[in-house]
């Protein structure tokens, strides 16, 4: 089944799990076997410290239902170490990931219609060899996709594909984020279950 | 006492610093947040804590139990009847490993545990080291937290956090590995510091104004209001407000295995159990009721049956502490996030007082139809080999409902919970998540050594029985008073009733031989005694319960006795069967 076709049927689609957790050895697998003991696969992970000092912030991109996604995402909020989480269709974010791909230099020289797809693609050259150059660009996934098919003729060496990053839309960050969920979800007076810790220049909850 | 509190009092007095060893430092901790029991298995990767725990013989009692699932059952029952969290020691490897069960257990049913166990030396992770597994990783799907400690500086403030974690919120059970260098090394001991916040947990969600009174406003208009309770009351410490709320509301209420003895067996809204074995009215009057209040239980499938046929017709106002559990299985119109000692009195004060004269009523006409049908031939058998059900009831004769009754599982279970009666509550102690056999002698010594003052009577099957009678040993070790007694129906009888009921009576592997129970008691130097006559069950219990010390009785019972009501699996809660 395309995952179009999974859409109209089942009503799954694409949802952008962002986690805001401590830095702490072990929250990986914590967040990862909420998915697998569910047998939901995780399409794509990206985790990386956060603007945040000491807090990390988690990419995870699935296909499910809303209903499902919600329950996971509660699930991973129950988690000790964990501080926050949201879900977002595509159209609630910005989202890209980041490609390289690894060709013969002679190909790239000798061919002009090559360096024009990579005009095209808005690819740039990160490093050139005699021997091989190593595009980068960025994109959704068709876009990066779609350069591979493109440099497949020209003898594309290598390719790797970073995880999906993405902005939510209407996040004015996280503190301001935290905020406005605590005010929507789980209560109506926040003051008190939410302070900044002057010295951390974090929330607390 | 004293002087292992003033000596204690000196180490934890902040800013005056000491060498202590991490070893020294865990128990000093221990000692700082309560502890009094210890249920444990040294090992080598432990070493050094036992050998610190020699010098704290006075302070710490440690149990010494045959088998580290026998120490997390131990610790359960303990954490049950006391309110207090469990303590459990196990060494690295497996040690560690046999933990896993009790920790799931834990896990599932919400106990408040903090298990300790050794790691090889730090250098030595990763290399396969003898004894080395890794505990972390095995037990994260089955802790609330878990954590590894290589430095000795850690271990205050960790096992701080452990206890803080294990018991606030919705507790559970939380492990800590600390490698062999870490309990060894010595450093700077500035004394222990509780912890009362970490920033990344929010034990409870705030209470929402809002939903209380919208809560209030749907129980005051409804007509058929049914109040639904879990472990959530027990847990939350809420029994008086509980029984406000529910004298007040003057709402009939019925109980989940887990929230047994929340009220009074015999309290005139007590309507009875929900769920697979529970009572017809209960599970009846769940599809005909207009609103549904469920105060501190989380819809477990063995409560709901078959889910899309479940409370279709009712408002649900969901009563829990954990935000995860709102809309997890059944949907909420009204979610009261919150700690049920805060939010039910809340909601107590917005409601009107009443009386469901006519709505009780008709439960109490299930009943009548539940007693005809199946109580009566279960409590009052005229003839025929004896039902657990007239053991149970014999027993409650006896002790006027005010034993702690620690079950396995099973039917023997299934048969205590419907039948024993309680006066008071954290009184049934049960696997009910996992439903683990072999929960029940382990936990019924936890369970001893967290009310030592009350009776604790053991009731378990042949078979589950036979899974950890290796704590018969640590009974006989510890000295402790303990009950057991076995309903022998020489069939692993759960198991059987399906097979009967639903596999045309293939019974595949479920007759279980057994060995000679007193015999086996009286190696461990344990009385007993075994009866097959009814006409002997009121002297034996009375003797059973007389005798100083612990005492073993093994009641033969009906072989092929199935527990009714059942709602079949796949079916409505309405569909349940009698017979």
């Amino acid at each position: 089944m395309s995952k179009a076709q999974d859409t109209e049927i089942n009503g799954r689609q694409e949802f952008t799990i962002t986690v805001y957790t401590e830095n702490q050895i072990g929250i990986l697998n914590r967040i990862a076997i909420i998915f697998s003991r569910r047998k939901i696969n995780i399409e794509s992970l990206n985790t990386s410290p956060s603007e945040i000092e000491h807090i990390h912030r988690f990419n995870i991109v699935i296909h499910e239902t809303e209903e499902v996604v919600r329950k996971l995402c509660r699930q991973i909020e129950k988690q000790v170490e964990v501080l926050k989480v949201y879900y977002n269709t595509n159209e609630d974010i910005i989202w890209q990931e980041m490609a390289l791909y690894k060709v013969p230099t002679d190909t790239i020289a000798e061919r002009a219609p090559v360096e024009r797809l990579l005009r095209e693609f808005g690819a740039r050259a990160v490093v050139i060899r005699k021997d091989y150059t190593v595009f980068e660009t960025t994109g959704h996934r068709e876009e990066t996709d779609k350069l591979i098919e493109v440099l497949q003729p020209y003898g594309l060496i290598e390719f790797v594909r970073s995880a999906r990053v993405a902005i939510i839309k209407d996040s004015e960050g996280f503190n301001a984020k935290l905020r406005e969920f605590e005010r929507r979800e789980p209560g109506q007076d926040v003051i008190e279950n939410e302070y900044l810790d002057k010295e951390k220049n974090v929330f607390s909850m | 006492m004293n002087t292992a509190q003033e000596e204690a009092t000196t180490l934890t007095e902040p800013k005056k610093t000491v060498s202590i060893s991490g070893s020294v430092a865990l128990l000093e901790g221990l000692i700082a947040e309560g502890t009094d029991t210890i249920f444990g298995y040294p090992g080598g990767a432990i070493m050094p804590i036992y050998d610190a725990l020699y010098d704290y013989k006075d302070k710490l009692k440690h149990i010494l139990v045959r088998h580290e699932q026998g120490g997390t059952h131990a610790g359960q029952g303990y954490a049950r009847t006391s309110g207090k969290v469990g303590v459990v020691f196990g060494t690295s490897g497996p040690g560690a490993t046999n933990l896993v069960t009790g920790l799931a257990d834990a896990q599932i049913d919400s106990t408040p545990m903090v298990c300790i166990t050794g790691q090889v030396f730090a250098h030595l992770l990763g290399t396969d080291a003898f004894q080395e597994t890794d505990v972390i990783n095995i037990t994260t799907p089955v802790t609330k937290w878990n954590y590894q400690i290589t430095d000795a500086t850690e271990i205050p403030s960790v096992l701080a956090k452990a206890f803080y974690i294990a018991r606030s919120g919705r507790p559970g059970p939380v492990l800590i590995d600390i490698t062999k260098n870490a309990q060894l090394q010595m450093f700077d001991y500035e004394g222990y510091t509780p912890c009362d916040h970490v920033r990344s947990y929010r034990p409870k969600p705030l209470i929402r104004q809002e939903y209380i009174q919208q809560a209030a406003e749907m129980i005051n208009s409804a007509k058929k209001p049914f109040i639904l309770f879990g472990q959530g009351v027990l847990l939350g410490n809420a029994e008086q407000e509980f029984k406000t709320f529910v004298e007040k509301s003057g709402i009939p209420a019925a109980w989940t295995i887990m929230g047994a003895g929340a009220i009074p067996t015999d309290h005139p809204l007590n309507v009875g159990m929900l769920g697979m074995h529970g009572n017809y009215g209960p599970n009846v009057q769940t599809n005909a009721c207009d609103v549904m209040i469920a105060i501190g239980m989380r819809f477990d499938d063995r409560v709901t049956g078959r889910l899309d046929k479940y409370a279709k017709q009712a408002k649900v106002i969901h009563l829990d502490i954990d935000p995860a559990e709102i809309d997890k299985n059944v949907k909420a119109d009204v979610p009261v996030w919150g700690d049920c000692k805060e939010t039910l009195p809340l909601l107590t004060a917005l409601i009107e007082e009443k009386e469901h004269t006519d709505w009780l009523a008709e439960f109490r006409a299930f009943d009548k139809t539940e007693q005809e049908v199946v109580i009566q031939s279960e409590l009052h058998p005229a003839s025929g080999e004896m039902t657990m059900g007239e053991v149970i009831n014999q027993l409650n004769e006896l002790t006027k409902g005010d034993a702690v009754i620690v079950t396995d599982v099973g039917q023997h279970q299934m048969v205590a919970c419907r039948y024993a009666k309680f006066n008071q509550t954290r009184s049934n102690i049960t696997s009910g998540g996992l439903g683990t056999m072999g929960f029940g002698l382990p936990a019924a010594i936890g369970a001893k050594f967290g009310a030592p003052d009350r009776t604790v009577v053991a009731v378990i099957g042949d078979g589950g029985f036979q899974m950890t009678l290796q704590e018969l040993g640590t009974i006989m070790q510890s000295g402790i008073d303990v009950k057991i007694m076995i309903l022998n129906n020489r069939f692993l009888g759960m198991v059987r009733q399906w097979q009967q009921l639903f596999h045309e009576k293939r019974y595949s592997f479920v007759d279980i031989t057994s060995p000679d129970f007193v015999k086996l008691a009286d190696s461990y130097s344990i009385a007993g005694r075994k009866i097959s006559e009814r006409e002997d069950l009121t002297s034996a219990l009375t003797d059973m319960l007389n005798h100083k010390g612990s005492y073993l009785l093994e009641v033969m019972v009906l072989q092929e006795h199935n527990v009714f009501p059942m709602v079949p699996q796949g079916s409505s809660v309405s569909e349940i069967r009698l017979k």
